[in-house]
């Protein structure tokens, strides 16, 4: 049987410690709202963003676990009843949570909210607070939660089962292609920041070496041995750093590193064929164990940086750039910061992940509100912190970082005209000068946010550690810490997409299935490759820099994937017969939907579509005229196919989430008349039965 | 202090190595004692292998 739902009741001295802890939250973010002129302390964001967090764990959460998802610390969860010791373990839940967050914090909530800080650091703000604790959090929760109660299935598998086969794989279409978006924007926001930048470039390079090494030590000298392994390679990538700043000023070696976006772009490509070719404890796995402890690491530095340097942010809270005029990304607030700031807020990503390994391992319901709602919290505090990290730079150095050649030049004297004409006053020197100390030749046009967020963390962290062209080495550092978690991110990613194209080949033709196979190997490797490159390519040449247009089209995604998760959510709410919850995942995902198909269909008709791109492209090609960056009619042929390629994705991503949206409805309106619960969980077994003592 | 100390050194190995994929060692070769007498356990290089291998066959994965 199932035990009675646990209500614990609140002791007095709790009471008014939590209610202590709402007037503080509200207080902060009242200060963090209302306040204007003088440039408030990023401290108070902190503190406002910890006080919700809190709250929304401690009462939102908790309803989510009691009320909808109604959890069961005496019901056996997956790793007890299917226990191998390798898959399904059970786990001590901090581990399980360390896991879990080490897998979903990527360079996703560090790239949105700086590109978000266009429109002032307010916006952003609330949507990664209220966004995360009623959407984000909800759905890596519910997610896990129906995992948990599902032998730990993955995503598509409960969608297959919940839905029908059909939708099932319509859905894990909508998965593929978002992966292969996912993985050429992450790849173009490396190509944006290492762009004639021989420095950043050397250093990134050097990391292959430093992994085949680490490599042949786990293999042949110790094996096993990762920590040794990596404080070991990360005493070698600190020397790359170091060494960087030489090979910038050899006039011999940095020529061979500075290469233009489109070099970067086919050096991507080719190594991301390489590196997913090539036995995984080469070269995968060791570069995954360095950005992995790099990336927690940095993450950690970040947050005692901010809170030991107490920046104040310069930037205003909002800018006119909320009617859509924007540099950084063209259209309003609404939809597109939803769009913007996918990681952080809410991402459909998460969902994959939450219904991976995380439910193996989880030894009991009770812990999953941790796991799955507290990590998706940490997340969004990492969001926070590269919003505020952007927002206490000087606006005009960032939106000359972030704003493409196309808008304001290609010279620091056009760039600070420009940007001052906003009323973001700035001088070429100040530009030169950020330029210089960060030992780059340029930083204008590096969107992406991984340039912009290197310099805002290496003013911080100078800011307490001071020293002599210390600077230059925490931007690099920084550079390097995105670049390196990105590319990990891009080989696994290219290497699960490999095996997806080969179970796909498979149905044509049998041999092609086999993973051991070169010719399978290699063919389906190459497909997956081209795929990702060829929007990686787009980019690297697009007119407006790329992230401008890719960004969106990624977020679009990811948001729709969002949406498909929740929905599911919320269909097995009704199947469970508690239909009195059905606001929980219904909202947001009715949120979603909306952001998604608004944003869709401004992307494919109206000024700032693609569609419109590609006419005007088209008009002029057909007079004979060139617009830049097009140097001759090829290139002009070129923009107008990509172009009217986004086009079809984007409306390949509509048609999805409209063909989605239908078959849920369908579902839930059929299990709202049945009476009686018709979700596909796993009987009931009590954990006392099975658990060995 | 020290207990503390050990405890949580040992938290952070554990999860640092199941952030590269790498489950508990010990824990696995418990498993096999009491589940499955009749099989070799393996060495922790042979187990390393194994799970380095496992982990980028596929699924999952991790974030953007």
């Amino acid at each position: 049987m199932q035990a009675a739902v646990i209500r614990p009741n609140l002791s007095p001295a709790a009471k008014i410690a939590w209610t202590a802890l709402a007037i503080i939250g509200a207080f902060c973010l009242g200060v963090v709202a209302l306040r204007r002129g003088e440039p408030i302390n990023a401290i108070w964001l902190v503190a406002a963003s910890i006080s919700i967090f809190a709250i929304g764990y401690r009462f939102y959460g908790k309803f989510v676990e009691h009320s909808v998802l109604k959890l069961d610390p005496t019901r056996a969860p997956p790793s007890v009843l299917r226990n191998d010791g390798l898959d399904y373990v059970p786990t001590e839940k901090w581990v399980v949570f360390g896991h879990h967050f080490a897998a979903i914090a990527g360079a996703g909530p560090l790239v949105g909210p700086v590109l978000a800080a266009q429109m002032g650091y307010l916006p952003g703000t609330l949507w990664i607070l209220f966004g995360v604790v009623f959407a984000g959090a909800v759905q890596d929760f519910m997610i896990l939660g129906l995992s948990l109660r599902r032998d730990g299935r993955s995503l598509g598998h409960m969608l297959r089962e919940e839905l029908g086969p059909f939708p099932g794989l319509v859905a894990m279409i909508g998965v593929l292609v978002l992966m292969m978006i996912v993985l050429a924007v992450l790849a173009l926001v490396v190509v944006k920041a290492l762009t004639h930048s021989p420095w950043g470039t050397f250093t990134v390079a050097a990391t292959i070496p430093i992994a085949l090494l680490m490599g042949g030590y786990l293999r042949w000298f110790r094996p096993g041995k990762i920590l040794e392994v990596s404080v070991f390679g990360l005493a070698l990538l600190l020397a790359s750093i170091w060494g960087g700043r030489f090979i910038a000023e050899s006039a011999v070696l940095a020529p061979i590193f500075d290469l233009d976006a489109k070099a970067l772009a086919w050096w991507l490509i080719g190594y991301g064929f390489c590196a997913s070719v090539l036995p995984v404890w080469l070269l995968l796995a060791p570069r995954d164990y360095l950005s992995t402890f790099l990336k927690i690491g940095t993450i950690g530095l970040l947050a005692l940086a901010i809170i030991l340097a107490a920046p104040a942010l310069q930037m205003p809270a909002v800018t006119k750039f909320i009617d859509g005029t924007g540099p950084v990304f063209a259209g309003n607030l609404f939809p597109f910061l939803f769009i913007t700031i996918a990681c952080g807020a809410v991402s459909g990503w998460h969902s994959i992940i939450a219904s991976g390994t995380t439910p193996k391992l989880l030894a009991n319901e009770g812990q999953a509100r941790l796991v799955g709602y507290g990590g998706m919290l940490c997340e969004a505090f990492v969001a926070i912190m590269a919003l505020i990290a952007a927002a206490s730079l000087h606006p005009g150095v960032y939106f000359a970082m972030n704003s493409p050649t196309a808008i304001i030049g290609t010279t620091v004297q056009q760039a600070a005209e420009t940007i001052s004409q906003w009323g973001f006053v700035v001088t070429p020197d100040e530009l030169l000068q950020t330029a210089h100390e960060v030992g780059e030749q340029s930083i204008l046009a590096r969107a992406g946010g991984a340039p912009t967020l290197a310099v805002g963390m290496a003013q911080l962290l100078h800011n307490i550690l001071p020293g002599e062209g210390m600077i230059a080495f925490w931007y690099h550092y920084a550079i390097l810490f995105e670049a390196l978690f990105i590319l990990t991110t891009v080989d696994a990613g290219t290497r699960v997409g490999r095996f997806m194209i080969q179970e796909i080949a498979g149905l044509i033709h049998k041999p092609l299935q086999a993973t051991e196979s070169w010719t399978g190997n290699l063919l389906a490797t190459a497909v997956c490759v081209l795929l990702w490159g060829y929007f990686l390519y787009q980019g690297a040449v697009d007119p407006l820099g790329g992230i401008n247009t890719l960004w969106p089209l990624f977020g679009i995604a990811n948001q729709m994937l969002a949406a498909i998760a929740l929905m599911l959510a919320t269909l097995v709410v009704v199947k469970l017969k508690r239909e009195r919850f059905v606001w929980v995942p219904g909202i947001p995902a009715v949120w979603l939907l909306i952001c998604t198909m608004a944003a869709g269909y401004e992307k494919l008709v109206g000024p700032i579509s693609f569609t419109a791109a590609a006419n005007k492209y088209a008009t002029a090609m057909a007079t004979g005229e060139l617009l830049a960056p097009a140097k001759s009619a090829a290139a002009m042929q070129q923009i107008v196919t990509n172009n009217r390629v986004d086009m079809v994705m984007t409306a390949l991503f509509m048609a999805l989430v409209v063909a989605m949206t239908l078959f849920c409805l369908r579902a839930i309106v059929r299990a709202w008349q049945t009476n009686h619960p018709t979700a596909h969980e796993e009987p009931y077994v009590a954990l006392a039965d099975v658990a060995t003592p | 202090m020290n207990q503390h100390f050990a405890a949580l050194r040992k938290w952070a190995v554990q999860t640092a190595r199941l952030c590269c994929g790498v489950p508990d060692y010990d824990v696995y070769v418990q498993h096999l004692h009491s589940h499955h007498p009749e099989r070799t356990v393996p060495s922790y290089a042979e187990f390393y292998r194994e799970r380095t291998e496992a982990r980028y066959k596929g699924g999952g994965g991790r974030c953007c």
